[in-house]
């Protein structure tokens, strides 16, 4: 967490540092400082989407989870590109979908593919497409005491079991069915009743984490996947912060939040048997291995790429992409050569920024696919990247 | 000649006041019925926009107990019941601890122990809530979890409202926040009616040989009754539509309370954290439709209150 931190901090001051260096040429070169930086010169052709010479503002809201990647995304691409001006307002992944749909901003953002009836509700004949940039992972927390009052930090739990538990089926740490799971500590396990703690928001995490139980449990598919359930059992608490600070708050509580939360709230979370039978602990490599096992089946439109429950003996199985929402079609022919470049940006050199700050990049052949998803951008009817 | 001056200085006044007072009569006039025309338009914009879940749901939308996004099913029940539950809890609280405070400060305490007194009351009506909430999150729900309700689930368990286990989570806890939250709205009123109450009253008593404990409650609470109801009722009104503090400390869970130690979720706060990420359609308008239900709750008991507010300062007016 402090190496995380620190990382940030230099992160941060680097920004700055650089930020502070450009003002001064910058004012006196004008735009040409634009075309330099990380990017090959323009002799290269269509190699590369171009980013446009004049000044360009793009605005974009939506998810909280990739909130802090985009923060430095927007700093890493504006030392490159003096004159593109990103805005991002982390609002929420309903937000972000709102926002593209009502065309109040440049792209959205959300951590859930956009449903049918959303994709209907778009103005009429224009197309959306999804883009990945980045993978995510939902772990499972708990906190609980063993029957030796030492706080018991390995647990293997697999999907019935997660299931039956969210289900209200499963109401104390000693059950059989988790005993099974766990025979090294099975005499450990105590009788404390357990207390379920779930989002009280819509929230992509609950998203990935209801689809994983829907994909595992057929008892589950009663409640179904969302980013909203009617859950059966258990207490709401707002935001991951709030999950994870309701699990702390008493002995027996388990829930859900995100990779990072995780690790942020110091909570044990558990080993989850994947695919292949083996039992997997939430990290950002797990998730990539996911998004590797599931590129064989890969389909042409990312709102349905499978990630849940993938094959592979390293794969963790709740996972999620978060994707940026842009128009197929863009209407202001300037703004949309300058997000593509963004995006191209984004999905090469941006995604070696990811581990630093503990996201999950994409794996090769995903980044392959998205960045073919970027020809078909187009303003006025011609590709702004053509082939 | 001065009244010559006077008459003069009056005429020239009058006359150069007509233009600025025409303009800020119109002014303030149209500003206040702008004010109308927003309650007016909300109000229109509740009800056009909660149209779809209304036409689907008729009057099931306020007796369904199921709120289930995924299969597209919404009642509001769970969240009126948790609304008035927990609101009903901070009035239960607030009203006597409310009432006897106003009138320690009113009739009993000196004015120097009263000034500073009430000055610290009506401070407490400045704190964010979101700080109660954490406050409740972090400190008085596991506080109230080991103490007060245990004791209550122990010696009141076999009643079923009583009925545990305390989580310090739940309808009582966020009964307890939000007695603190109303508390300074219910002694602030009621201290000012009691006050208003004309001292010929205390003296016809006092005269009598009536005891002061007998002069509080035979001569002054009679004669407030109607503002210190008025004063609850505001203290009500404010319960009801909070949010922040609630949403933090009641569970989030939409069902109908069995036991005061339940999870369960108020209009307010349901409306709050799901809002955001609400689907664009029959969700949305759902979540609106509740906000016309708490607009209607909130409206009917603040016109009862004013009612009975006017009722008392009438006479004193006139006195």
């Amino acid at each position: 967490m402090i190496n995380r931190a620190s990382r940030l901090a230099s992160l941060a001051f680097g920004a700055i540092v650089v930020i502070a260096g450009c003002a001064s040429p910058g004012a006196t070169t004008g735009p040409t400082t634009g075309g330099q930086g990380s990017q090959p010169p323009a002799s290269t052709g269509p190699s590369t989407p171009q980013v446009p010479s004049g000044n360009v503002s793009l605005s974009g809201a939506g998810a909280t989870f990739p909130a802090l990647l985009y923060q430095v995304w927007i700093e890493k691409f504006g030392e490159a590109h003096s004159n593109v001006t990103i805005d991002y307002q982390a609002i929420g992944s309903g937000g972000g979908i709102k926002a593209i749909t009502q065309q109040t901003v440049d792209f959205g953002a959300s951590d859930a593919a956009m449903k049918d009836e959303e994709i209907a509700a778009l103005p009429a004949g224009t197309k959306i497409l999804h883009v990945p940039t980045a993978l995510g992972a939902v772990v499972v927390i708990f906190n609980l005491a063993g029957v030796d009052k030492t706080v018991i930090k390995n647990l293997n739990l697999d999907g019935d079991t997660i299931a039956g538990i969210f289900l209200g089926r499963i109401t104390a740490w000693n059950d059989p069915a988790i005993a099974a799971l766990n025979a090294d500590v099975a005499g450990n396990l105590p009788a404390t009743p357990i207390k379920v703690i779930h989002r009280s928001d819509g929230s992509g995490t609950t998203n990935a984490f209801t689809t994983y139980l829907a994909t595992v449990s057929s008892e589950w598919k009663a409640v179904g996947a969302g980013k909203e359930v009617n859950w059966p059992t258990g207490d709401g608490a707002p935001g991951n912060d709030g999950v994870s600070g309701g699990v702390k708050t008493a002995d027996g509580r388990i829930g859900y939040v995100e990779l990072q939360y995780a690790v942020v709230s110091g909570l044990a979370s558990a080993a989850i048997k994947n695919a292949n039978g083996k039992f997997v602990s939430g990290s950002s490599a797990g998730v990539t291995a996911a998004a590797e096992g599931a590129v064989a089946a890969f389909p042409d439109d990312f709102r349905a790429a499978p990630i849940i429950n993938g094959p592979g003996d390293d794969t963790y199985p709740i996972a999620a992409y978060t994707y940026l929402l842009v128009y197929q079609d863009q209407t202001d022919a300037t703004k949309g050569q300058a997000l593509t470049a963004y995006l191209y940006w984004a999905l090469t050199d941006g995604q070696s920024e990811e581990k630093a700050i503990g996201y999950a990049p994409l794996p090769a052949p995903i980044q392959e696919k998205a960045l073919e998803e970027l020809h078909q951008i187009t303003t006025g009817g011609s590709a702004i990247w053509p082939m | 000649m001065t009244t010559a001056t006077a008459t003069a200085a009056a005429r020239f006044g009058q006359a150069a006041s007509r233009v600025p007072d025409l303009v800020f009569r119109s002014g303030s006039g149209i500003l206040a019925w702008v004010t109308v025309a927003i309650l007016g338009l909300l109000a229109a914009l509740l009800v056009a926009n909660s149209g779809e879940v209304l036409g689907k749901f008729g009057i099931t939308f306020l007796t369904g107990t199921t709120w289930d996004p995924i299969a597209g099913i919404y009642g509001a029940l769970p969240f009126i019941v948790g609304t008035i539950a927990s609101s009903v809890i901070a009035i239960v609280l607030a009203t006597p601890i409310g009432l006897l405070t106003a009138i320690f400060l009113a009739e009993l305490a000196p004015r120097r122990v009263a000034i500073p007194l009430t000055f610290t009351i009506e401070l407490l009506a400045a704190i964010p809530s979101v700080v109660f909430g954490l406050w409740g999150v972090f400190v008085l729900g596991p506080f109230l979890s080991k103490t007060v309700e245990a004791w209550i689930v122990g010696t009141l368990g076999w009643i079923p409202i009583f009925a545990g286990p305390p989580f310090g989570v739940g309808l009582f806890t966020a009964g307890v926040i939000l007695t603190l939250m109303i508390l300074p709205t219910i002694v602030a009123i009621s201290r000012d009616v009691i006050t208003a109450v004309p001292d010929s009253q205390r003296e016809a008593m006092l005269a009598l040989g009536a005891t002061r404990w007998e002069m509080i409650t035979k001569a002054v609470l009679p004669y407030a009754r109607s503002g210190i109801i008025g004063a609850v009722i505001l203290g009500l009104g404010r319960a009801l539509g909070e949010t922040m503090a609630v949403t933090m400390v009641i569970g989030n869970r939409p069902q109908i309370p069995q036991s005061i130690f339940d999870s369960s979720q108020t209009i307010a706060s349901q409306i709050a954290t799901t809002f955001n990420e609400a689907s664009i359609g029959l969700q949305t308008s759902a979540l609106i439709g509740l906000g016309l239900v708490l607009l209607v709750i909130t409206m009917t008991l603040n016109v009862i209150a004013r009612l009975l507010v006017w009722r008392v300062a009438g006479p004193q007016g006139t006195s």
